[in-house]
């Protein structure tokens, strides 16, 4: 158990956006609705997964649709709390510990406002280990569970709660809703018990964002370059490092949709870059070759401080470094490859473990 | 054409006269005055006698000043906004200022009011204005507000609420300045209603600093264009200034990094800017400064203009040194302007890094008391000098290779020879002005901001006759077509248009053509 301070929230807002893979929100807004919150209602107990008590009713709360609409239209603090509030209604019993969904800039944080608001405790450990664009692209669903009840709101206070039939039907539905609620809307689903989340839930996630955060943050006078201490810590490896020249983005179907292109410097002088995303990075080539394949994680870096540049976020010109990182072993099964690989986003690839790829290029 | 350029830093006021082919006809250096007037007067008048030209030659006049920076960074003379986000009922999780320096807020003295309204990105409207909540803010504005920031949900999808909300207030108060946020900033909320808010409190510094500029060159019976540099080294004229400020924050190191590049001809290089306080270290890439992918703060304010990626330490020429228990402290403070009254050397009281450089023998300047500085350990603290220095070029590299290193401003001659990290180290002449040669030397600019379709033509196309049609622009303005850069590159889809409507923001420069 632990208290979050602000230097924490920064923190974890920072190494979320690293794990988010250019999703998963803006950590600034991340950052502002968290503090924002407890500015207001007060601090913010962390539990370990340890620390739940089976019969615990623990509730993800998240963010849902394009991140370039969040960074427009932020929400109000009545639609962070109106979801949780349906959920119990429908339940009829009170949440114990909310805990965040996916690790993202933003999604990492909502709960955190949520938990503040509610002065109820968030958990340490996530469904994704990362984030990911789909509500289906969670651990509860590659261990069988269904989301049972989703309940969506948004600022102009529309709440709506949908009883999918499996988690499928829950992304095409409440992505429906996300696009008629202007692009964005709060979201809960698969409200569980503590029992539950020890066997589905990737524990420690935001210790690690926050770890990571603290790395890229106060590291960068360092003899070790951040990126490289990072790249250690995650098992990753450098993809590229260039400049972007194109951006193709665009807000469609409740995503931010496009590609970017970067065109190489210093080692990669006359190479060029391309990575595919929809909220998140999911595909990167590098020379028209695949360098890093959904559901392992790719990150672009500000060249210069490692600081994670979302999607939504990059600008013509920046300078930056893609690197990787492999996915949670439960991305690496056959359903987790099946519900969140590369052809599930009809990429003519099969996924190739990272690992393996860096192999290869190097060769 | 003959170009003036005039850069007022926090201690010394620099300018310089440029020929049509970019020659140095004259370069000065003054303190920078209390009133900083004078300091514009005496230099203007130093340029004239020394370059003996008749006034009425000199056919630009280009300032770049950190008036509108040092106002925010030192709190000074900011004016009180009014606060307008045009947002209900999203939003209230987030208030403006949030995280804003409390100082900085007290000096703003703001009223804050969100108000329904605000867009959605297709481009309906979130929620419509209310007639009572517009009476509501003349009524909380008027006599409370030196100026105004409006700023509305995804104005620049569309900024109709953002433009009617101004004309109401202005109606009402029709001497108030007003700010809209689609006219100063891009997509990001926060970001751009931050930026809007520093235009705003902005207005009444840029004012002075224009008309001051005017009286000074007026004086001195000099009728030309005048202009103000941009952070993103582009000029601006005065009447555009006048409504948007913020465009000139940060444009000193922009200067001095691109009067580096035109003083050494290195693409490539490390530039070191050392002044009277600080040491600004910028990079030049393909002969453009570096720029930062980074949101980047402006006295605390987080801002998402592109900046020149500096670095800034706490070293300059007049930066104090300190004797403490277990050896000498280099800095961070400075005597900064009172360098001449208050350094050991000038008869002072003060130790400073231009007293050790003397000492050391590096700088040569009238006949150095040497005795008084016999029981100091000069070399000790001379090396940790130039340590402070080498560590900050170190920072900004990107690889672990020797660079070029460009030492630059009134400091510049503190350094030694050779420096750790440095492949070569130039001084070049007329270092000292360098950023004065960047204000003389700013880009002419063209942009477009128009839509387009994408069901009648491919995404790649599209850009390519937006950048085209920006450089025929920037051309026409005077810009030399052969070294126009693209410095902007935006697009947006607005999904409330039919066609598949893509909105595109361009924007090249390239230095004037002679």
């Amino acid at each position: 158990m632990k208290w979050l301070n602000e230097e924490d929230i920064q923190h974890i807002s920072i190494g979320a956006a690293v794990l988010g893979t250019g999703g998963g929100g803006d950590p600034y807004i991340g950052k502002m609705l968290a503090l924002s919150a407890i500015k207001k209602y007060g601090p913010v107990k962390m539990v370990t997964l340890e620390e739940l008590e089976d019969d615990h009713f623990v509730l993800p709360v998240s963010g849902m649709g394009s991140p370039s609409v969040l960074v427009e239209k932020i929400p109000s603090f009545d639609q962070l709390t109106a979801p949780l509030e349906a959920y119990e209604e429908a339940v009829g019993k009170k949440v114990d510990v909310v805990m965040p969904i996916e690790i993202g800039g933003v999604n990492s944080l909502i709960p955190v406002a949520v938990a503040a608001m509610k002065g109820i405790p968030i958990l340490d450990g996530d469904a994704m280990g990362r984030a990911f664009p789909e509500a289906q692209m969670v651990t509860f669903h590659l261990d069988g569970l269904k989301p049972e009840l989703v309940t969506l709101a948004d600022e102009k206070s529309n709440v709506v709660s949908i009883k999918p039939a499996d988690g499928i039907w829950s992304e095409k539905i409440s992505r429906q809703i996300t696009i008629v609620m202007g692009g964005s809307s709060i979201v809960s689903d698969y409200g569980i018990s503590g029992k539950q989340a020890k066997e589905s839930v990737i524990p420690d996630t935001l210790t690690l964002a926050q770890q990571i955060g603290a790395l890229l943050t106060n590291e960068r006078t360092a003899k070790i370059h951040p990126i490289v201490q990072m790249l250690e810590k995650l098992n990753g490896y450098k993809l590229f490092t260039g400049k972007a020249i194109q951006i193709e983005r665009k807000i469609q179907g409740g995503f931010t949709r496009g590609k970017a292109i970067f065109e190489g410097s210093d080692e990669d002088k006359e190479s060029t870059c391309q990575l595919f995303f929809q909220n998140e990075h999911l595909l990167a080539e590098v020379n028209g070759k695949p360098a890093a394949i959904t559901p392992d994680l790719i990150a672009v870096l500000d060249e210069e401080t490692g600081m994670p540049i979302t999607t939504e976020g990059l600008k013509y010109g920046a300078r930056v470094v893609v690197v990787a990182f492999p996915a949670h072993e439960k991305w690496r099964t056959d359903i987790g490859i099946e519900t969140a690989g590369p052809k599930y986003f009809q990429y003519d690839y099969e996924y190739i473990p990272l690992e393996t790829l860096a192999k290869e290029a190097d060769q | 054409m003959i170009r003036l350029g005039i850069d007022v830093g926090g201690t010394n006021t620099d300018g310089v006269v440029l020929s049509a082919d970019n020659e140095i006809l004259a370069s000065t250096k003054s303190t920078t005055t209390k009133d900083i007037f004078s300091g514009i007067k005496q230099t203007l008048a130093k340029l004239m006698e020394e370059s003996k030209l008749n006034a009425e030659k000199i056919d630009v006049a280009t300032l770049g000043t950190t008036h509108c920076t040092n106002a925010i960074v030192e709190r000074k003379g900011l004016n009180r906004v009014g606060i307008i986000r045009i947002c209900l009922p999203s939003g209230s999780a987030v208030t403006p200022l949030l995280d804003w320096p409390q100082d900085l807020v007290d000096q703003l003295d703001p009223v804050t009011l969100l108000i329904h309204g605000g867009y959605e990105y297709n481009g309906e409207p979130i929620a419509a204005l209310e007639e009572s909540e517009l009476q509501n803010a003349v009524e909380k504005l008027k006599g409370e507000v030196d100026s105004i920031a409006i700023t509305s949900v995804f104005s620049p999808v569309q900024n109709e609420q953002e433009k009617y909300v101004a004309e109401y207030l202005s109606k009402a108060m029709p001497e108030i300045p007003i700010s809209i946020s689609s006219e100063i900033g891009s997509v990001g909320l926060i970001e751009r209603e931050n930026a809007t808010i520093l235009n705003a409190a902005l207005m009444s510094t840029i004012r002075r600093v224009s008309e001051g500029f005017q009286q000074a060159l007026e004086q001195e019976g000099i009728q030309a264009k005048i202009f103000l540099g941009q952070n993103d080294g582009t000029l601006m004229t005065n009447e555009y200034a006048q409504k948007y400020p913020i465009y000139t924050i940060a444009c000193g190191p922009t200067n001095s990094i691109r009067g580096a590049a035109h003083l050494t001809n290195e693409p490539d290089a490390i530039v070191v800017d050392i002044g009277g306080t600080t040491t600004d270290i910028g990079v030049l890439a393909n002969s453009f400064p570096r720029q930062t992918s980074l949101a980047v703060e402006v006295g605390g304010v987080r801002t998402n203009y592109r900046m020149p990626d500096i670095y800034s330490v706490g070293f300059g020429g007049g930066t104090r040194i300190h004797r403490e228990d277990n050896g000498w402290k280099v800095g961070p403070d400075s005597v900064g302007y009172r360098l001449m009254e208050e350094a050991k050397a000038f008869g002072g009281e003060t130790l400073t890094a231009t007293d050790i450089a003397i000492a050391k023998g590096q700088v040569h300047f009238g006949e150095p008391d040497i005795a008084s500085f016999k029981d100091l350990p000069v070399d000790d603290i001379y090396e940790t000098m130039t340590h402070v220095v080498e560590e900050a070029i170190d920072r900004m590299k990107t690889n672990s290779e020797d660079a070029t290193v460009v030492l630059v401003g009134g400091g510049a001659a503190l350094m030694p020879e050779a420096l750790k990290g440095a492949s070569k180290v130039i001084r070049p002449a007329h270092a000292g002005v360098a950023n004065a040669i960047g204000a003389a030397l700013g880009d002419i600019s063209g942009t477009v901001e128009r839509i387009y379709l994408l069901e009648n033509d491919s995404y790649e196309n599209i850009i390519e006759n937006a950048k085209a049609e920006a450089v025929k622009n920037a051309v026409a303005a005077g810009a030399d077509p052969n070294q126009i850069q693209i410095i902007q590159l935006e697009d947006f889809p607005l999904a409330y248009l039919p066609g598949q409507a893509l909105l595109v923001k361009v924007k090249v420069a390239g230095p004037l053509k002679i």
